[in-house]
C-alpha cells in the first residue's frame, strides 16, 4: 500500500498555543480517517498542516497531490459555475453531476445557496485527479441528499485507491477511522 | 495555471472596475487647469509631471483588490495547493494588473495631454515613459497589496507604502532619464514577486 499522506512526530503551535505534539499518522490508499474533537481542538489546522499551508513547529510531513476543501469556496463568483469551476480544470461536468449542481452550470456562482456553493467547493476538489483529498467540515450546510451524494463520491474514491482526510465535529457516514484532538 | 490566472484576473478586472482608476486619472488632469488657471505655457511646463502625479494616484485605487479578495476566498490557498508558488501567482497577477491599467492608462493620457496643452512632443515623451514605468509601478502596487492585505486600514496604509517607493519612476519618468526609469522599473518588476509571495505566505492562518 502506498501512503498518499504521513505525519512523523508533528506538533503544531497557533497563537502560542500548542495544538498537538508527537502526532503520527499514515494515510494509505483506501484509507479513509476523520478527525474528530471540539471546537478549537486543531481539526481544521491539522487539514491546513497537511495541505502544506502551515508548517509544523516540529516534525515531517509527507504528502502526495492533493485537493482541500474548506470553508471558502475559491470560485469566481460572478462567473457562471461551470466557468468558475474549470478555472481550476479536471472533469468538472462529472463531479458537478455527481453532486447534484449539474443544472446550475450557468447560474453565477454569487447566486448560489450556501448548500450549493458546498457542493460547489466540493465539485472542485472531486474534478482533480488527486488521490489525496483534504475536508474540513464537509457536511456544513449540505442537506440528506448532499450527505448521501458526498458519502457516494467518497466511497467510490477510495473504492479507486484514493485517500481521505476529513475533519468534522459530527459523525461522518460510512466507516471511518477516527482520531480525536483535544481528547 | 498562470496563463489562467492572468486570464481570469484580467477579464475580472475588465468587467468589473478597471475603468475607474482610468476615470480618476482623467478627472485629476482635467482638475489642473480649473486649480493653476488656463495659462497654456504653465500647463504645458507641468504637464508631464501632473501626468505621472494623476497616474500615480490613480494606480492606488485597484489596490484593495489585487490580492485581498482571492485572500478572503480561499483562492490563494488553493492556488498553493494546485502547486503554485506564492512568488508565480504574484507575477501573474502584475501581468494581469499592468494589462488592466497601463493601456488604458496610456490611451487616457492622449486626452489629458489636451487638457494640459501638451504638445505632441512631450506627449510622445510622456506616453514613452509611461510605458516604461508602469511595469515597475504595476508590480509595486501588487507587492504593496500584498503586504498590507488583511490589515485594517489597508487602502490608506499602501498609499504611504506605496508613493514613497514610487518616487525614483516619478523622478526619472518626468525628467525623461529612460534608461534609469527602464531600471528601476525592472528592479520593480523582478523583485516584487519575491515581496509579494512572501507577504502573501505570512497572511495565511
Amino acid at each position: 500500500m502506498t501512503s498518499l499522506l504521513r505525519l512523523g512526530g508533528v506538533a503544531l503551535r497557533r497563537g502560542g498555543r500548542l495544538l498537538f505534539e508527537d502526532l503520527d499518522l499514515d494515510l494509505e490508499e483506501g484509507a479513509k480517517l476523520q478527525v474528530a474533537g471540539p471546537n478549537g481542538s486543531g481539526k481544521s489546522s491539522l487539514i491546513r498542516l497537511a495541505a502544506g499551508l502551515l508548517s509544523a513547529e516540529r516534525g515531517k510531513v509527507e504528502r502526495s497531490q492533493l485537493a482541500l476543501v474548506d470553508d471558502n469556496l475559491a470560485l469566481d463568483r460572478e462567473a457562471p459555475l461551470r466557468a468558475a469551476l474549470q478555472f481550476w480544470g479536471g472533469a468538472v461536468d462529472e463531479a458537478m453531476v455527481q453532486l447534484g449542481i449539474g443544472d446550475l452550470a450557468d447560474v453565477p456562482v454569487r447566486l448560489l445557496s450556501s448548500g450549493q456553493a458546498k457542493r460547489a467547493a466540493l465539485a472542485r476538489a472531486f474534478a482533480s485527479t488527486s488521490r489525496l483529498w483534504l475536508l474540513d467540515e464537509p457536511l456544513n450546510a449540505l442537506d440528506a441528499d448532499g450527505v448521501n451524494r458526498l458519502s457516494a463520491v467518497i466511497a467510490a474514491h477510495v473504492k479507486a485507491g484514493g485517500a481521505v482526510l476529513a475533519a468534522s465535529h459530527q459523525p461522518l457516514p460510512g466507516d471511518w477511522r477516527t482520531l480525536e484532538l483535544g481528547a | 495555471m498562470i496563463s489562467a490566472l492572468i486570464a481570469r484576473d484580467a477579464r475580472r478586472a475588465f468587467t468589473g472596475a478597471a475603468w475607474l482608476p482610468i476615470a480618476f486619472f482623467l478627472l485629476v488632469a482635467a482638475l489642473m487647469p480649473f486649480a493653476i488657471g488656463p495659462d497654456a505655457q504653465l500647463l504645458s511646463r507641468i504637464g508631464p509631471g501632473v501626468l505621472w502625479i494623476a497616474a500615480l494616484t490613480a494606480a492606488l485605487l485597484p489596490i484593495e483588490r489585487l490580492i485581498e479578495p482571492d485572500r478572503v476566498d480561499g483562492v490563494l490557498d488553493q492556488l498553493f495547493v494546485h502547486g503554485m508558488a506564492e512568488e508565480s501567482v504574484a507575477f501573474g497577477k502584475i501581468v494581469a494588473h499592468w494589462l488592466t491599467f497601463a493601456p488604458l492608462l496610456l490611451i487616457a493620457a492622449i486626452p489629458a495631454s489636451a487638457l494640459l496643452a501638451l504638445d505632441g512632443a512631450s506627449l510622445a515623451r510622456t506616453e514613452i515613459a509611461l510605458l516604461i514605468g508602469t511595469p515597475g509601478l504595476a508590480a509595486l502596487a501588487v507587492a504593496v497589496a500584498a503586504v498590507t492585505a488583511g490589515l485594517p486600514r489597508a487602502g490608506s496604509l499602501a498609499g504611504l507604502l506605496l508613493f514613497p517607493l514610487a518616487v525614483p519612476l516619478l523622478i526619472f519618468g518626468v525628467g525623461n532619464a529612460l534608461l534609469l526609469e527602464g531600471a528601476v522599473s525592472l528592479v520593480l518588476t523582478a523583485g516584487a514577486p519575491f515581496v509579494a509571495g512572501a507577504a502573501i505566505r505570512a497572511a495565511r492562518t
